[in-house]
């Protein structure tokens, strides 16, 4: 057996509270493209700003090429061989080509002879790995393929034999994908190691040798590509943790409340993030939402609630076509209420106090004051009632947001847009980093909801949080929706559908 | 970075402001030292001066009535999380408000009406006016800002140039009576703010001469509306939300773009009302560069008082008697010119504003190995 090119042994390392990496154990073959597939947040992108030398871990050794060695900084990490191809490109968009490369390899005063030894170095590059890029070029006037390409040339210029790529086909037209998949194909033939980070199971069943799959923190599964397949993996990525079974009765749907018709929204750079989606809402049911994380569900829900405008298609909310609106003011107005999916950028906001941030959105409800007067009796009043009816702990209104924890800034959140009595409530995440005791608690709250017969939206990568609410469950993959199943259905179906595979047996 | 907000409210808004000015005299006091002077007794002067008098402490009231309006000016905009470096021109440019209807309503009202009713009228034109033309002159770079993506702090300070020149031409080629050699209006007669003196005149008290007038009170109203403004209204709250997060505004509805505008403009029109003090108040004409710098203490005010009016009051008197002390320092010392006192205050601002954060971190330690 050869060394590993890499090897990671026991890696842990904690952010506060969050347990980002837990006892992380990774071995990495030389010439070998290894994946490391998971959700968002599942700890990849951590465990590999380890091993090139942006965070330190708590614990655990990194071994290369057998010898334990201290990664304290990305210059380490170059030093030991080891390049990335970050997500976000770091590059510097007003310099050539040429200039990027050399970054950090300047090697001297003058850049002259730096300049000289890279034009010569690139086009052996070029000509070996299938890279070739103008070395004259401005950076920044480049495509997203190409600028990719520099970010290679970069880490091998430096010496790279292990080559990191962090979501490498995010920003890339399937085309660019492609031909980056043969340029890693040819620097894998050339001996070199390629690590793919990706949460698309499409590209690990394309391109690499074996494959490591994380959730929360941990390496739960080690397969070789070939003898695995897309629904093994799905289900190792979503996991079955402990099922967290709500009482509830079946439902009984009313009149629709919610109908969305061939709604698709297209991003800066005119990918349709939300593609084409039909769905409707009717009162007293939960319609589910099923995902990978990063499948458009955001946008779907930002169209949904007015924050983004819709490309193309209709958004009918109780008979009306809202579409035009755009203002969540006004939707909220009408009974749209919405828990959004990140409390702390959007669900409230940290330096204000908890009563400031339970009017968040509502600012403008008479109930909190007559015209441009805000009523602070009864703002704290109206705060107290929310607090004691959510078991919010502390109940201080007067206390920062910001110092509450995950679970008592949901429920705040959640107070605050059910309280407003809603027609429809439209649930992002809602028990992301909420503790047990929060979950359940939010969990019966929302079939309590759903029982006074109001409808509910529920996007969650949670599975079991899906299955367990929902009347019926939509799955999203790639910004189009992939099919509706019952709320009984197979685990392992809506894990296919959730990796876009259409039609499962 | 974690140390950030984790001190005690006393040492946030008491300690670290004092610390701060402390550091700024010991360094005044070594420039001091480096021209000849001993810097204690320079301190020393600068300090028991303007409080040893009551003329001298009616100076200070004088100035920290400007630096009231100026410290709020730049409190609102930094509470939409804007920095309006532009108070100066604001200011400025705000006296046409206050000027023109003075010179021209006033004539015409003072015809048909007695005294005792046109006079109040006029000064109440007079104030809608300033405030109006500064918040016009504050709205267009939050115009510029939230529609084109223009960053405040560039256009802000452009503004404040532009200001300038365009005040000059102003005062000389159109305010300017004919055959005047002085580069200034005539004076503004029908909308007067009597100074304290002449108040005390009239009903026979002998106070000492300062420009102090009844503005100071329009200064601390004003402080309380701002306040008011900021935690007690819909509007407030989205101007703080926008400031705090502006994803979560955008999420509850907000629209950045109108509430940066709006903002922009209460801040400029605030710095406005120090137009209102100096021209009706003070110097009972139009005259050249008589915000003499208020726009950029405000800056200082504004950060030192934590962006909240009571600490802009504070921070007000405070600069009010660096002001004033500054003067009696140079009439006290002849090495010490008024370019020296720029300098202390200066290195005030310097401290309170761009080095704010420089002790904080330190202090956080001490507090966590003390807790």
């Amino acid at each position: 057996m050869t060394t590993p090119a890499i090897e990671l042994v026991g890696i842990d390392k904690r952010f506060g509270s969050v347990h980002a990496n837990k006892d992380v154990s990774l071995s990495i073959a030389p010439g070998s493209i290894h994946g490391i597939i998971g959700e968002n947040g599942a700890g990849k992108s951590t465990l590999m700003s380890i091993l090139f030398g942006f965070y330190q871990a708590d614990k655990g050794e990194i071994r290369v090429r057998g010898t334990p060695v201290k990664i304290k900084s990305s210059t380490d990490a170059i030093s030991h061989g080891i390049g990335m191809v970050h997500q976000h490109f770091m590059l510097v968009d007003t310099f050539t080509v040429l200039e990027n490369v050399i970054l950090g390899a300047e090697g001297g005063r003058l850049i002259g002879p730096a300049l000289a030894k890279a034009r010569k170095d690139l086009t052996h590059l070029a000509e070996e790995y299938e890279l070739d890029v103008d070395p004259d070029a401005i950076v920044g006037e480049l495509a997203v393929g190409l600028q990719q390409r520099v970010e290679i040339l970069k880490a091998l210029y430096k010496g790279a034999d292990v080559l990191i790529l962090d979501e490498p086909t995010g920003v890339l037209t399937p085309a660019e994908a492609d031909h980056l998949f043969r340029i890693l194909s040819t620097l894998r033939s050339q001996g070199k190691t390629v690590i793919l980070i990706t949460h698309k199971l499409r590209e690990i069943m394309a391109i690499t040798d074996q494959v490591s799959v994380m959730r929360r923190g941990e390496v739960v599964a080690n397969f070789a590509t070939k003898d695995t397949n897309v629904g093994e993996l799905a289900e190792a990525m979503v996991g079955r943790s402990v099922l967290l079974r709500v009482e509830k009765t079946p439902s009984n749907p009313g009149e629709v409340v919610l109908e969305v018709k061939n709604l698709t929204w297209r991003d800066k750079k005119n990918v349709p993030r939300v593609d084409n989606v039909s769905l409707t809402v009717r009162k007293g049911e939960i319609v589910g939402i099923a995902g990978v994380s990063g499948n458009g569900q955001s946008e779907l829900l930002d169209v949904i609630t007015g924050i983004a405008k819709a490309t193309s298609g209709q958004i009918i909310f109780e008979g009306e076509d809202v579409t035009a609106l755009n203002d969540p003011r006004i939707l909220r107005e009408r009974g749209m209420a919405h828990v959004p999916e990140d409390r702390h950028h959007r669900g409230l906001i940290t330096s204000f106090s908890a009563a400031e941030s339970a009017i968040l959105g509502w600012q403008h409800n008479p109930a909190v004051g007559k015209s441009f007067h805000l009523d602070q009796k009864a703002v704290i009043e109206q705060t107290r009632r929310q607090m004691q009816e959510f078991d919010v702990r502390p109940a201080d209104p007067f206390l920062k947001s910001a110092k509450f924890s995950g679970g008592n800034q949901q429920k705040i959140i959640l107070a605050r847009e059910i309280g407003s009595n809603p027609d429809l409530l439209i649930v992002g995440q809602p028990t992301r980093g909420v503790d047990i005791g929060a979950i359940e608690f939010i969990h019966r709250r929302l079939i309590q909801l759903r029982d006074q017969g109001k409808a509910i939206l529920l996007v969650s990568v949670e599975l079991d949080e899906i299955r367990s609410l929902s009347d019926r469950i939509l799955v999203m993959f790639a910004g189009r929706i992939m099919g509706e199943r019952a709320a009984d259905v197979d685990e392992r179906e809506v894990g296919l559908l959730m990796a876009g595979v259409q039609e499962a047996a | 970075m974690s140390q950030r907000g984790e001190l005690p409210a006393w040492v946030d808004i008491g300690l670290i402001p004092l610390l701060n000015l402390a550091v700024a005299f010991l360094v005044a006091g070594l420039v001091v030292l480096i021209i000849g002077e001993n810097p204690f007794t320079s301190i020393w002067i600068l300090l028991s001066t303007p409080l040893s008098s009551l003329g001298g402490w009616f100076n200070i009231l004088y100035y920290a009535t400007d630096f009231t309006f100026t410290g709020l000016c730049v409190a609102v905009a930094f509470h939409a999380g804007l920095f309006n470096i532009g108070g100066e021109g604001q200011a400025y440019v705000a006296g046409l408000g206050a000027a023109t209807p003075g010179l021209l309503l006033g004539g015409i009202l003072g015809a048909v009406l007695p005294h005792g009713i046109s006079q109040p009228i006029t000064l109440l034109v007079c104030l809608i006016c300033s405030f109006a033309i500064g918040a016009f002159y504050g709205w267009f770079p939050g115009y510029l800002q939230a529609k084109r993506g223009s960053h405040i702090v560039i256009t802000t300070i452009m503004l404040n140039y532009i200001a300038s020149s365009l005040m000059v031409y102003m005062i000389n080629m159109v305010f300017r009576p004919v055959g005047k050699m002085a580069v200034e209006s005539r004076g503004i007669d029908d909308a007067y703010i009597m100074s304290a003196r002449e108040i005390g005149r009239a009903v026979g008290v002998k106070i000492p001469a300062s420009p102090i007038n009844p503005t100071v009170f329009l200064a601390l109203i004003t402080a309380y509306l701002v306040w008011y403004l900021l935690w007690r209204t819909k509007l407030g709250y989205e101007i703080r939300a926008v400031g705090a997060n502006t994803e979560a505004a955008i999420y509850a509805g907000i629209k950045p773009a109108k509430i940066i505008m709006t903002a922009m403009a209460i801040s400029g029109g605030l710095a406005g009302l120090v137009a209102f003090h100096e021209v009706l108040g003070a110097q009972h004409r139009l005259v050249l560069d008589y915000v003499q710098g208020a726009g950029f203490v405000g800056i200082a005010v504004a950060l030192m008082g934590r962006s909240h009016p009571i600490g802009i009051i504070l921070a007000a008197l405070l600069f009010g008697l660096l002001y004033q002390g500054g003067t009696d320092l140079s009439f006290a010392n002849q090495n010490i010119n008024r370019d020296m006192v720029v300098v202390i205050q200066g290195l005030v601002i310097l401290f309170m504003g761009a080095l704010e954060q420089t002790f904080r971190p330190y202090l956080g330690m001490i507090f966590t190995k003390v807790a």
